[in-house]
């Protein structure tokens, strides 16, 4: 029989996960690192070429600004669902809960395809306006940030929920009791009481949400129709249609370390606080 | 005890509740005077909770009514009674610090900021949690989250304070400490409180009137001291601690005396209607070697001998194999006895009472 350590059992569990994410990601990466300060020539230069060049700029601001956009959009509205899931009748619950969970049977490209069909100045909503005369020219609703935010800000929503709901579930009915018999209103019980309570999923939503969309692709791709681009749809274009390898590793590199920090801030955030 | 103009009285007539098809509460009317210190006593799912929420108007109640100063109070909301309410488990806002927590109410109140802050310092003092104003109820411990949750209750000077188990997740020393502490603030205030718990010597130290609940009815309502020695049944005599009960065979009334047969021993306690069952509590039982010439007595053999500090506890087996149990002060034990010993235990007359 082969003798193994017994803290080396669990390994024996975790190696094919392992052995999967060093193939998928971390070797991949690596190589990404390496043609970052090798191509075209060794050195640095496409990082300060990435963080100097006016348009590379100018799209990390649109996506960062695309990004927190679609977070206070995506939480807001998440916390309202979240909200009816929680602490609806049994009729809303089950009604949000389906809201909540039929978008995730539907793929990202169908979800995208769709509000093009919606919202394209021959789609659905603007025929309807012009067929009921409000409006003379079509509305531009996609093929900009709008169309972009709106297509992410569909996709996050859900994802935003479950953290929100999490925290909400963690109230203790008492405390808000407590305020209600103190003579506190239902808005003053909501605003004092219940959100602070839920901050927690509120700031682990929004964390969530805003290092999701910074990566987005295919949403981006087609709502913002190559006039709205974002850092994953830059990266893409400068491998596939410059082609600028080099200093396409370089923004994925400074994307991915922007993402982790991200995340490290997350995870900060959601493990359990000592007491003060 | 001082006389506090703000405190209330309320009058609870026939209220029942229910859940669904099961009835919580059935037909409770008493009336809870002003400056009173009411403990709502009873085993679990007694339906105590239920009271008291239905005093809080967190729940509305199915049947009845409830007056408060003699108004209506029945459908008056939660929100507009003014009450001042501890909850099992403190429900504190976990977010604010001990000051926030209790200026909450006073802020709602809409006082002034010098006021409140002045309040604020005043109660803290008042419940000893000086020098924790700044923390977060998660950063004390339990007996100081308990004294933020009755600060912040007492905080508006509400008419009656209602507590709902407030000590269960204490440990013993402490429990003494904090019903200690609450019945100073009792006195300070002169609020009408009422105390819901299931611990039977709580309820016995702090209260000036038992309420006994039991499946939902209201068995008696009386002072402790009556509730324990002159119950009115068999349930609250057996839930105030333990107690012997001898079965009596042809009774006879003698004026104000019940006497009857038990083991060949002729028994006497004073009179109830019809009850034929003498009760008599362990700690009124003397042991002898022989039988006294006044009072109760029978014989018995000792099974067992728990030595319980000032006083031990002493189990026996008396006529026709009856379990009896009495606790006696060690200092005063008969010399001699063991398990095996034959004895005679006797009680006087008078403290024994018909079930
Ligand atoms: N919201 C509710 N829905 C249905 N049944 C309830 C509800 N609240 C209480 N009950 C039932 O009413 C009965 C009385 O409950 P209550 O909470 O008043 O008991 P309690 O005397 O406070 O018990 P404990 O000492 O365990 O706190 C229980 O049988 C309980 O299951
Ligand atoms: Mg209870």
């Amino acid at each position: 029989m082969l003798r193994i350590r017994p803290f080396l059992r669990p390994m024996i569990l975790l190696a094919p996960l392992l052995m999967f994410l060093g193939l998928a990601y971390v070797l991949p990466f690596a190589g990404v690192v390496g043609w970052s300060v090798t191509l075209p020539e060794p050195g640095v230069q496409n990082y300060s070429a990435a963080l100097s060049d006016p348009l590379i700029l100018s799209v990390f601001w649109r996506t960062l600004r695309i990004c927190a956009i679609v977070t206070v959009i995506s939480v807001t509205m998440g916390y309202m669902l979240a909200l009816l899931w929680v602490r609806g009748s049994p009729l809303v619950r089950t009604l949000t809960e389906l809201c909540i969970l039929i978008p995730f049977w539907i793929s990202v490209l169908t979800r995208a395809f769709g509000w093009l069909a919606l919202l394209s100045s021959r789609g659905l909503l603007n025929s309807w306006l012009e067929g009921l005369g409000i409006i003379d020219d079509p509305l531009r609703l996609v093929r900009n940030e709008f169309g972009v935010i709106v297509g992410m800000a569909h996709f996050m929503i859900p994802f935003a929920v479950f953290p929100i709901a999490s925290a909400m579930r963690s109230v203790d009915e008492r405390v808000l009791m407590a305020a209600r018999g103190m003579g506190a209103s239902r808005t003053r019980i909501f605003t004092r009481v219940f959100v602070p309570m839920t901050a927690t999923g509120i700031m682990g939503a929004a964390l969530l949400v805003f290092v999701f969309a910074i990566g987005f692709f295919i949403t981006p791709a087609i709502l913002g129709g190559g006039r709205s681009v974002m850092v994953a749809e830059l990266i893409y274009l400068r491998i596939f249609q410059s082609p600028d390898w080099g200093l396409a590793a370089a923004v994925s590199v400074i994307l991915m370390v922007a993402i982790s920090a991200l995340l490290a801030l997350l995870l900060k955030q959601l493990s359990p606080k000592d007491a003060k | 005890m001082t006389t506090n103009t703000r405190a209330a009285e309320i009058g609870v007539s026939s209220i029942g509740k229910d859940f669904g098809s099961f009835t919580a509460l059935d037909s409770i009317s008493l009336t809870i005077g002003r400056g009173e210190f009411l403990t709502l006593l009873g085993p679990s799912g007694s339906g105590k909770t239920t009271f008291l929420m239905l005093l809080a108007g967190f729940e509305i109640p199915t049947r009845g009514t409830m007056t408060l100063d003699g108004a209506p109070m029945t459908d008056v909301p939660a929100e507009k009674r003014g009450f001042g309410m501890v909850f099992q488990g403190y429900a504190l806002f976990p977010h604010m610090t001990v000051s926030q927590n209790i200026a909450f109410p006073l802020q709602l109140q809409k006082r002034s900021a010098s006021q409140i802050r002045a309040r604020v310092a005043e109660i803290i003092e008042m419940v000893g949690l000086g020098g924790h104003a700044h923390k977060r109820p998660n950063a004390l411990s339990g007996g100081q989250q308990q004294r933020v949750a009755l600060a912040r209750a007492l905080a508006c000077e509400p008419p009656v304070m209602l507590l709902d188990e407030p000590f269960s997740a204490l440990d013993k020393n402490l429990r003494g400490q904090m019903q200690d502490e609450v019945r100073r603030l009792h006195r300070e205030t002169g609020t009408t409180f009422v105390f819901v718990t299931h611990d039977q010597s709580e309820a016995l130290a702090l209260s000036s009137r038992v309420a006994i609940f039991e499946a939902g009815k209201l068995q008696q309502l009386a002072p402790p001291r009556e509730v324990y020695e002159r119950p009115e049944n068999r349930f609250v005599a057996e839930f105030l601690g333990d107690i012997n009960l001898l079965p009596l065979s042809n009774p006879t009334r003698d004026g104000e005396m019940l006497t009857g047969q038990f083991g060949g021993r002729t028994l006497r306690a004073p009179g109830h209607e019809d009850g034929h069952t003498l009760a008599i509590r362990p700690e009124y039982m003397r042991l002898g070697h022989s039988a006294p010439d006044s009072g109760n007595a029978i014989p018995a053999t000792v099974i067992d001998l728990t030595y319980l500090g000032a006083d031990t506890r002493i189990d026996l087996t008396g006529p026709d194999g009856t379990a009896i149990t009495l606790t006696h002060p060690t200092d005063d034990l008969p010399p001699g006895i063991a398990p095996g010993s034959d004895i005679w235990a006797s009680w006087p007359e008078q403290k024994g009472f018909l079930l």
